[in-house]
């Protein structure tokens, strides 16, 4: 399979029992692959599903209907329906996410919260941490701040604490939500090269991404999401 | 954790009836080495009743638990003679209690708190009992020169610390919860939680946790039940089932969580 990632009409709504169970389209009709080695951008305005294709992907959404399947272990499983264990031990040997935001761990150590997942995998934690060191330099991260709970650290820090998280272990499919959104220009850039990085050895990328100048350094193909909304809401 | 996996513990059709009343009803589930299975819901939605029942403090009225014992065997806890139960529970399981004092023993030392439990398991030499004592008790960052202190001069932190360490000390490969961080400060809160998470993480260890702190669920389990009315009423992913919440009950929960 050259398709890491394929998507096949696929929607969701939600129906909010609080407010008398009125059903609130979101995404209907998304078909699109990613193949590895290309990162594939989602656009369209805000409101327009593009987290939420996403969180179906991870696993965070249920899905209404559709298939998505990802390559995993040699075979294929597909997200839609996969059991809980399944979508556990997919996350851990094939997909990866980096959410725009942190969700902070109280007392635990930037530098611990990002070599956590290689730990997981089962690398020894010094060589982990050494990893961690080395990107957490390249993304000028203050060292001083290494040792410290990342949950006082300004918006661009935590962001790139969470980018360390999520681009160390090397995972097939990588999923980015706004990975740049808090950054500056300087620190852009090296999230640009590391995604140039990512796809020479043959990840799959699938992205959001609001900066004009990171889309079109990163993008091989932008899809529209706004006709999946269109779609939901004629459906 | 493999697909091969045997389950750890298998519960099917759990029931419990105090009289005409519902306790638990038709509850299923399995649970797997190195998981942690979240059980939220509100006062009297029967979360406690199904924990003490699937921890052998309780009989049920109805249903089978089974558990795979250290020999692969899985065993249905019915089945087993009371002496065999309660040995389990000494060694192989470990029950964290929302009151501390509910798990400890007041009237003895930190130490023998810690020691009781090695000595239940045939440990019988004191330099070493007091040399894994004081080694849990630095786990769970409790100061060495409060060894033999009694529990009565702890704080409540420390405390549910001391009755963490004291469940641990055995090896367990099974720990139930009962509300952990129920009547503690937040701020001990966050230091009890990021202790146990590590902790759990470190030893693979399984658990139940039964909370109404849905933070406390993110935080420590990978799959999760919500209970109402003695029923499961929505189960799967713990982040799946906070942020993409179906049944209308767990959408109130869910959107019920103040925000900070």
């Amino acid at each position: 399979m050259t398709q890491r990632l394929l998507l096949t009409g696929v929607s969701k709504s939600f129906t909010l029992h609080l407010r008398d169970g009125v059903i609130l389209p979101v995404v209907g009709g998304v078909s699109f692959g990613v193949e590895g080695g290309e990162c594939v951008v989602l656009g369209g305005q805000s409101g327009a599903g593009k987290s939420s294709i996403l969180k179906m992907v991870y696993g965070n959404y249920g899905v209404g209907a559709g298939q998505i399947l990802i390559g995993h272990s040699g075979g294929q499983v597909d997200m839609a329906v996969a059991d809980a264990r399944l979508v556990m031990q997919v996350r851990q040997q094939t997909l990866g996410y980096v959410s725009q935001f942190l969700r902070a761990i109280p007392r635990v150590a930037a530098i611990d919260v990002a070599a956590e997942p290689l730990v997981r995998a089962g690398v020894a934690a010094g060589a982990a941490r050494k990893r961690a060191a080395e990107l957490f330099a390249r993304l000028n991260l203050p060292e001083r701040l290494w040792s410290l709970p990342p949950a006082t650290f300004s918006g661009g820090e935590q962001q790139r604490v969470n980018i360390a998280r999520g681009f160390l272990p090397d995972l097939p499919v990588l999923l980015l939500d706004e990975p740049t959104a808090s950054l500056d220009a300087r620190n852009r850039q090296v999230v640009i090269d590391m995604i140039a990085e990512k796809k020479a050895n043959g990840t799959a990328l699938l992205g959001i991404f609001h900066d004009a100048d990171v889309r079109d350094a990163v993008a091989d193909r932008i899809i529209d999401v706004s006709r999946f909304a269109t779609a939901a809401v004629a459906a | 954790m493999q697909d091969n996996d045997p389950p750890l513990m298998r519960v099917v059709n759990l029931t419990h009836m105090y009289g005409d009343r519902i306790g638990c009803r038709d509850v299923s589930f399995d649970l797997y080495p190195g998981e942690v299975l979240a059980v939220v819901g509100e006062s009297g939605s029967g979360k406690t009743t199904l924990l003490n029942c699937v921890s052998g403090r309780q009989q049920c009225s109805a249903g089978t638990i089974s558990y795979r014992m250290r020999d692969r065997r899985l065993q249905d806890l019915n089945a087993m003679s009371e002496a065999e139960r309660r040995f389990l529970m000494r060694t192989d399981w470990g029950f964290v209690h929302q009151n501390p004092a509910d798990g400890l023993r007041m009237n003895v030392s930190a130490g023998a708190n810690v020691g009781e439990r090695l000595m239940a398991v045939g440990q019988r030499h004191y330099g070493r009992i007091r040399e894994t004592a004081d080694d849990w008790l630095g786990r769970v960052e409790i100061g060495h020169d409060r060894i033999d202190d009694r529990p009565g001069t702890f704080s409540g932190g420390m405390r549910q610390r001391l009755q963490i360490a004291r469940n641990l000390v055995t090896g367990p490969r099974l720990v139930f919860m009962d509300e952990p961080t129920g009547g503690l400060d937040v701020s001990v809160q966050a230091r009890l939680l990021d202790l146990l998470r590590g902790l759990v993480d470190d030893l693979g260890l399984s658990a139940i946790v039964v909370t109404h702190d849905l933070a406390v669920a993110r935080l420590l389990s990978q799959r999760m039940m919500v209970m109402k009315d003695g029923q499961v009423i929505e189960t799967g992913l713990t982040d799946r089932v906070l942020d993409d919440p179906q049944a209308p009950y767990t959408q109130l929960l869910v959107s019920s969580i103040l925000q900070v």
